[in-house]
């Protein structure tokens, strides 16, 4: 499996499937919940008060799904040299993440080369939280003509 | 869960100007470091005429078309009993600081799962000119009545 190192337009090209463009690690702290709520307008409470994630039923305070996914695309975005390259972006959301309140939470994503055609690359992300993988089939479609 | 609301026609939502300041904020909740999405200038020598708002900021303008879904009287859905299984992302262009984005809500399909309903909803999001920008694509999972 080979890195690759450039970016932008020219790394785009003599891609093959299954080597790793990007990746990198993301500290989530109940801070970055906040936050995230105030700039997406998502105030929904099980993403900042235990009490009520634990009436609801939850294993704790979640970071929203919404987040996970706009962090794990980002990943990519300097290799691309520019976020309108890309035409679709579609996730399942399969595991929560708790983010404690001491402790936060850490996301670990890769980004590999998961299909490659004439105009676009299919780019697959794995976003991990510890031993557990929590998006399913996440998936940046990105063109890579001029 | 209301099987009738697939078809069923939404008023537009009104239109959303997109802000610099706004898109850096955002950018800072998902961990978008590139500076296209923060610095004009780096927008700019991209080609675009102000900075450039990550991915998933098209959220922002879907949850105006979801809020008209749930506002729905005989939508049948309790925003404490939802969770958000899927969401897809389909890119004309980027979301850029200057636009003013209207989002149009199409119920596409409403499923029976366990006791409630898988809820696919799409917001087509368009431009001051009416031009395509991207479409939002939700699953949402409805719980049954307790």
């Amino acid at each position: 499996m080979t890195t690759s190192t450039g970016s932008g337009a020219d790394a785009l090209t003599g891609l093959e499937v299954g080597a790793v463009v990007a990746e990198r690690t993301v500290a989530l702290t109940r801070e970055s919940l906040v936050r995230y709520a105030g700039a997406s307008g998502d105030f929904n409470p099980i993403h900042y008060r235990d009490d009520v994630a634990a009436r609801v039923g939850l294993p704790g305070v979640l970071a929203h799904g919404m987040l996970t996914m706009g962090l794990a695309v980002e990943t990519i975005v300097e290799w691309l040299g520019d976020s309108g390259r890309i035409s679709e972006y579609g996730v399942r959301f399969t595991r929560p993440v708790v983010v404690d309140a001491e402790d936060g939470a850490e996301l670990t994503v890769v980004a590999k080369v998961g299909a490659v055609d004439e105009e676009t690359v299919r780019v697959d992300l794995t976003v991990s939280h510890g031993d557990t993988v929590v998006l399913g089939k996440a998936q940046v479609r990105v063109r890579t003509g001029a | 869960m209301n099987p009738e609301l697939v078809g069923r026609d939404f008023p537009p939502t009104p239109p959303y100007l997109v802000g610099r300041e706004k898109v850096r904020e955002f950018s800072r909740a998902v961990f978008a470091t590139e500076p296209q999405h923060t610095d004009p200038a780096a927008a700019r020598r991209l080609g675009y005429a102000d900075v450039v708002a990550p991915p998933t900021f098209a959220m922002v303008i879907q949850d105006l078309t979801l809020q008209q879904l749930l506002a729905e009287p005989d939508s049948g859905i309790a925003l404490e009993r939802t969770v958000h299984a899927e969401q897809r992302f389909r890119y004309t262009r980027p979301i850029v600081a200057g636009d003013e984005l209207t989002g149009r809500l199409q119920v596409t399909g409403v499923r029976p799962f366990g006791k409630g309903a898988m809820v696919t909803s799409e917001a087509e999001i368009t431009d001051a000119a009416g031009a395509h920008v991207v479409t939002a694509v939700s699953v949402l999972l409805i719980g049954g009545e307790e």
